[in-house]
């Protein structure tokens, strides 16, 4: 969804735009939906981390980036890639750990990064992307360029040190950095709000000195109009700025995970707040014809369907490959 | 060596001149860290500031984590980072960036990341600093896939390594040895020439046994060899310079003419790189081709403040060779070097 080059397309009520937010939100949960049936078939190894519930976020963030702005991204990435502009079946492949995904099989689910479309990888680490957002924003300041930084991160890392350092770190040197939070309420399998003192994130954001603003992370029209004014403020030079944008995660932290600790009210409760429905609704009434939506459903299904499919097909990555991009000098050989 | 000119410089003087050529070749190379603008706490950055000016001689707030991590990010996107982390032990703060993010990325995400940064730790002991700021915990780097690990011990070294350090597309860790910084060295004039990582420096020859070293204990084990030499006992001294990659080739084929081996490191023995490279040439010679071999290194101890505790952990002394046992090794503080023949 990251349009390459030039300026984005101006937020609002434009119908086109809210129906490819609709179209990446469809593409993010069924990617997600085709991956945990073949999970739990036993198609898929590793960890899965699953963001049913928080489509919103990532397609409203990424529907005001270039492609040349950098996103950093957590464990629960796959919407971050495919809104960031990731290839749906590249990103099958990856996760299956087949030839020819992203990583070569290096990385699966937990690490996928497609740079070309600067998306810099997901992270297996709680805050692992923020300091290297600042980083990225640093480094194309220094460079002269007007791409920015994307930072996308869950309510749980507002807990570790490196929250306060990156935000204080964007502050001091007025970096170009967006950073997203979303916050769903439960960091792996504790509610964050009874391991979370104080205020929440945005409070600690503006008192660090980055502008910070709570917004309802299910409302794709919301998150796109906010996105689209704190990209230009961020892009101006003006410094880093705070999205805290409230959602829900639906499933247990990782797919094996029943999430039998949770109250199922709860779980039920987030489900009428699915912001897919949500955005469904509004462009029904501005009078999308019903045959467009279903037709983005089935391209939608299609689309991963194919991928899955030939990604269980695929060959694994060769085991020699193992050896490849540890280091350029002291590397070890393979075939021992 | 070099038929060219040299100049009188000390170690860390001539760490700076390195930093300053390869700023002004490629603008795409910078340095963050505490106090660097200030001429960073070692003096290694003093004066780049004027000429590079607050974009490129970036001081930082103490955000260890973020400092390393912000260097990550910035090499992600083109530009050759020197991350300055004042003195090793700070970088236990900065472990996350450094363990599972610099050294990984590259292989993680399939060869799509170039994380070329240097990461500067000065370490070791140096005026009775005690614990957690005199430690030389380098075994610990070799062990991590995804870095190289450079450990020089004189001016020329510490130039010509920081060099390729800095056009190296691998993160680069650099212990600069901090003991050293101030020690008198000479460097070859004109512009400073890179020294390939994994080629170790001869810097004493002879046929009687074999030692390696690196780092701030290089000059101790240098006079030692000296005064062996003055008592007609030549021996081969190699200073590995980097220790992964470290030079294989050129430890095994001294070791298959002395047949004799002796590590020394002022790291904690138990552990230490030398038990690596002992196991190594085992591997590559094979045992019967050995005679002894030895690791010198520190009790497993922290580092002590007061300066006789200090100097139990210090390899410096010289006493004589154990009776019987003549062609063998310098002593350590501690009598640690039994020969077995």
């Amino acid at each position: 969804m990251a349009t390459p080059g030039g300026a984005p397309a101006p937020a609002g009520d434009n119908l086109r735009r809210l129906t490819d937010l609709y179209r990446m939100m469809v593409r993010i949960r069924t990617f997600e939906e085709t991956a945990l049936e073949a999970y739990k078939l036993g198609e898929i190894p590793g960890p899965l981390h699953v963001s049913f519930g928080q489509e919103a976020i990532p397609a409203g963030v990424c529907a005001s980036l270039r492609q040349d702005d950098r996103l950093t991204s957590n464990h629960r990435g796959h919407g971050h890639a495919l809104a960031k502009g990731a290839d749906a079946a590249t990103m099958y492949l990856e996760l299956y750990g087949r030839d020819g995904g992203y990583c070569r099989g290096k990385g699966g689910s937990m690490h996928i990064a497609d740079f070309s479309v600067g998306m810099l990888g997901a992270n297996g680490v709680v805050a692992g992307g923020l300091a290297i957002a600042v980083g990225a924003a640093q480094g194309l300041k220094l460079l002269k360029s007007d791409a920015i930084a994307v930072c996308m991160f869950g309510d749980g890392a507002t807990n570790r040190g490196p929250f306060l350092e990156a935000l204080n770190w964007a502050a001091i040197y007025t970096l170009p950095v967006l950073f997203v939070c979303e916050d769903n309420g439960v960091a792996a399998h504790t509610e964050t709000r009874t391991v979370t003192a104080g205020d929440g994130p945005a409070a600690r954001a503006n008192a660090i000195g980055v502008p910070a603003v709570t917004i309802d992370g299910n409302d794709a029209v919301t998150v796109d109009e906010t996105v689209a004014r704190l990209v230009a403020d961020v892009r101006a030079g003006r410094g880093p700025r705070m999205i805290h944008a409230m959602t829900d995660r639906w499933s247990g932290h990782t797919a094996t995970d029943a999430a039998a600790w949770r109250d199922p009210k709860k779980v039920e409760a987030a489900k009428t707040r699915c912001p897919i429905a949500r955005l469904k609704s509004v462009l029904i009434e501005r009078g999308l014809a019903p045959a467009v939506l279903e037709e983005i459903g089935t391209a939608a299904r299609n689309e991963m369907h194919a991928g899955r499919a030939a990604a269980n097909a695929a060959p694994w990555p060769s085991v020699p490959s193992a050896y490849d991009d540890v280091q350029s000098v002291g590397a070890v050989s393979g075939g021992r | 060596m070099s038929a060219n000119p040299t100049s009188d410089i000390t170690l860390v003087d001539a760490g700076r001149l390195a930093v300053l050529q390869e700023m002004r070749r490629d603008p795409t190379v910078w340095v963050l860290g505490e106090d660097v603008g200030r001429g960073g706490l070692w003096g290694q950055y003093r004066g780049l500031l004027d000429e590079f000016g607050p974009e490129r001689i970036v001081s930082t707030p103490i955000s260890e984590s973020t400092i390393m991590g912000a260097g990550l990010g910035a090499a992600l996107v083109g530009t050759r980072p020197i991350i300055e982390m004042r003195m090793f032990d700070f970088v236990m703060c900065a472990m996350d960036e450094l363990v599972n993010q610099i050294a990984k990325v590259r292989y993680m995400f399939g060869g799509q990341a170039k994380p070329a940064v240097v990461v500067r730790m000065p370490h070791g002991m140096w005026r009775n600093s005690a614990a957690q700021h005199s430690q030389m915990l380098e075994a610990w780097f070799a062990h991590l896939p995804g870095v190289v690990v450079v450990c020089p011990s004189n001016a020329e070294d510490e130039a010509g390594l920081l060099v390729s350090a800095i056009r190296s597309d691998d993160p680069v860790l650099f212990f600069d040895p901090k003991d050293l910084w101030t020690a008198p060295g000479q460097i070859t004039d004109g512009e400073i020439a890179p020294i390939p990582f994994g080629k170790a420096r001869h810097a004493r020859k002879g046929d009687a046994l074999t030692i390696v070293t690196w780092s701030a204990v290089t000059p101790n084990v240098l006079t030692a060899a000296d005064q062996l030499a003055r008592d007609g006992i030549n021996v081969d001294v190699f200073d590995l310079r980097t220790i992964w990659p470290w030079d294989q080739d050129a430890v095994a084929a001294s070791l298959a003419r002395t047949k004799r081996l002796l590590v020394v490191h002022e790291a904690v023995e138990v552990g230490g790189f030398g038990a690596e490279i002992i196991a190594t040439m085992i591997d590559r010679l094979g045992p019967a081709a050995i005679k002894v071999a030895k690791r010198l290194g520190a009790p497993r101890i922290p580092v002590p403040f007061a300066p006789p505790l200090e100097n139990e952990v210090r390899i410096t002394r010289l006493s004589a060779p154990c009776p019987g046992d003549s062609a063998t090794s310098p002593r350590g503080h501690r009598g640690a070097a039994q020969g077995n023949e």
